[in-house]
């Protein structure tokens, strides 16, 4: 128990160091993928990865991405089963990205795309991207430049959690905004 | 320091890894009806030979579900040549034999078998192969192959090469590997490593080349490998997605998917002099792209109906020659979609609501026959003479490779001892 606990430190430390190098939206997500896939365990490394995002929060200077409390910290959207639409409770956090995209040109954002593993590898490549570009649309639809934005899919080929059921599959249908040039 | 300990360390690990098999196979399920065959013990004068020629034929023959030889411990007698066969005690056993002698010639072996015929007591076939001791594995496949073509009328299969992606967990790092093994697993060889995943291989006709998917730039990319000399060029690395590879039948073209238009669509390049020749053109995915044998049309995946199903389009040497048809109907979910050799069947991933299997549909008919039982089935890839496909899928939280027999009655799975093994292809046949 102690043991998990010290590499839980360990993992916030890291975590916040990440997030220093403008990667902490990814790393986030990967957080969140290490509760799933040992979700057995029980509360421990649930309460832990809690600490980890206060942790996070705490070393970071002000700006509004850094903000823990701000809707910008929501920077992975889900989906639907071979659907690509954004989700009408995601749109308006989406639009937040898009205003501070459009307030700050001096940033840039991957959006990612991803799939479940379901049903076969290129078609899922080609769905992860068609979701990371129905995110793409929405923000230079309220404002962000095209130039700010990148587009990467990678399928099935990155899951967050590595199981073979639903809880997996419904955390693995996403898109990820990774902000850098901060 | 480190670095002069991990050249000293690294070709250890390799030599480790090349003398034992990676891929075990195991029969998972046999057929009733398959052909008993007696395959005797090779005899052998000189130094013993490297490998039990019996054994690997006889488990070749096994695999294919068309044969089942017997066990050696139930073998009446074990001759050598057709002359000391005792016909009579083979009698209600089998009316196949095969029999043979390895001989060190020189700095290498010579096998000579025959096929015999035990009820006439006819020899069918027989040869006499020289081989080096590397080589053993290769002749007893060919020795399969000759035996599995003389008792069906069909070409054996057996000395081909499989190509397949393998993930790990290591140090902390997923790291993926491309893989060429023959066709029984054995003889594993690491083509390509990397960090980042890596998808599709696909081969060339003449077995010189993989034709794959990398993401070392970030994103995905072609790229093609000559598997002998580690030759290596990016071949498409577009805004977007690059995937998809599929050599044309002449090898001169590829077909493969490109999002530089702004959304998946499939494209053929030509290799000599990188003409990009657009195929589709619609707001829908288009992946996937399979030939037909005779290089004259695509098959490939579009979800343009609003679900993923198979369509079909002539191609020719400026664009498509047609709209594309819709070819499934049956089911929500049809994709990634191989020809058979004949160009006679296509197989593909078949879903709906139980999970995602390997099907055949004949192209004539559009009849469609699901041959799997597992739910995450994926990557499916013939056999060179049609009569299995490997294909990928998950057995007890691992990604192992499965074969099935085309008729769906024989069954075997191909296991890494760890991590995930994935995306299968059949090579075609070595040789003329």
């Amino acid at each position: 128990m102690i043991g998990n606990w010290r590499w839980l430190v360990i993992g916030c430390v890291g975590l916040a160091m990440a997030g220093c190098t403008g990667f902490g939206a990814r790393d986030e997500a990967r957080s969140g993928a290490d509760v799933v896939e040992r979700g057995t365990d029980g509360g421990a490394d649930r309460d832990g990865s809690r600490v980890g995002t206060a942790d996070l929060g705490g070393r970071f200077d002000g700006s509004a991405l850094d903000d823990p409390q701000s809707p910008l910290s929501k920077r992975v959207f889900y989906f639907e089963f071979d659907r690509h639409e954004v989700s009408a409770e995601d749109r308006p956090v989406v639009a937040m990205h898009a205003e501070f995209l459009a307030a700050n040109p001096q940033i840039s954002v991957v959006v990612e795309g991803h799939a479940d593993e379901r049903g076969s590898r290129e078609y899922n490549l080609a769905l992860g991207e068609r979701r990371a570009i129905a995110v793409e649309k929405l923000l230079t639809l309220q404002g962000a430049r095209q130039s700010q934005l990148q587009v990467i899919s990678f399928g099935e080929e990155r899951p967050v959690a590595l199981g073979h059921d639903e809880s997996a599959w419904r955390v693995n249908r996403r898109v990820e905004l990774l902000y850098s040039g901060q | 320091m480190k670095r002069i300990i991990h050249l000293l360390v690294l070709p250890l690990l390799l030599v480790a890894v090349g003398a034992q098999a990676r891929l075990s196979i195991e029969i998972t399920e046999g057929v009733e009806g398959a052909l008993p065959i007696g395959i005797v013990p090779f005899g052998w004068t000189g130094t013993a030979p490297p490998q039990e020629m019996a054994a690997i034929i006889g488990a070749d023959l096994a695999r294919s579900g068309r044969f089942a030889p017997i066990a050696a411990d139930r073998l009446p007698e074990r001759p050598q040549t057709i002359e000391t066969v005792s016909f009579d005690r083979w009698r209600g056993l089998t009316d196949s034999l095969v029999v043979g002698q390895v001989a060190a010639e020189g700095n290498g072996y010579r096998v000579r078998f025959q096929l015999v015929d035990a009820l006439r007591g006819d020899q069918l076939a027989g040869y006499s192969i020289r081989t080096d001791a590397a080589g053993m594995r290769r002749v007893a496949h060919q020795i399969a192959d000759i035996v599995y073509q003389t008792l069906t009328g069909e070409r054996g299969a057996f000395d081909t090469r499989i190509a397949y992606v393998t993930v790990a967990q290591e140090g902390g790092k997923r790291v993926h590997r491309l893989a060429i093994a023959d066709a029984d697993g054995h003889d594993e060889q690491i083509i390509y490593t990397s960090e980042h995943p890596l998808m599709s291989p696909y081969w060339s006709p003449d077995v010189g080349w993989l034709a794959y998917v990398s993401f070392e730039e970030g994103a995905s990319a072609v790229y093609r490998q000559n598997v002998m000399t580690g030759e290596r060029e990016r071949v498409a690395g577009f805004r977007g997605i690059n995937s998809a590879p599929a050599f044309s039948p002449d090898g001169r073209r590829l077909a493969l998917t490109l999002s530089r238009d702004g959304n998946a669509e499939i494209y053929v390049l030509e290799l000599a002099n990188r003409r990009l020749i657009r195929i589709t053109d619609n707001l829908a995915i288009d992946t996937e792209p399979a030939w037909t044998p005779d290089g004259q049309a695509l098959i490939f995946t579009s979800d343009r109906g609003g679900q993923p199903q198979l369509y079909r389009v002539r191609v020719g040497a400026n664009g498509p020659l047609e709209s594309p048809r819709r070819i499934t109907f049956e089911g929500s979910y049809n994709a990634r979609a191989t020809v058979s050799p004949d160009g006679r069947r296509i197989a593909m991933v078949h879903g709906g609501g139980g999970g995602f299997r390997i099907a055949v549909m004949d192209l004539e008919s559009g009849n469609l026959r699901v041959l799997t039982r597992t739910r995450l089935d994926e990557s499916p890839s013939f056999a060179p003479n049609g009569s299995m496909i490997i294909y990928a899928t998950e057995v007890g939280g691992r990604g192992v490779l499965e074969a099935v027999s085309v008729d769906g009655r024989a069954h075997q799975r191909l296991g890494l001892h760890r991590g995930d093994v994935r995306e299968p292809a059949w090579s075609p046949f070595l040789g003329k």
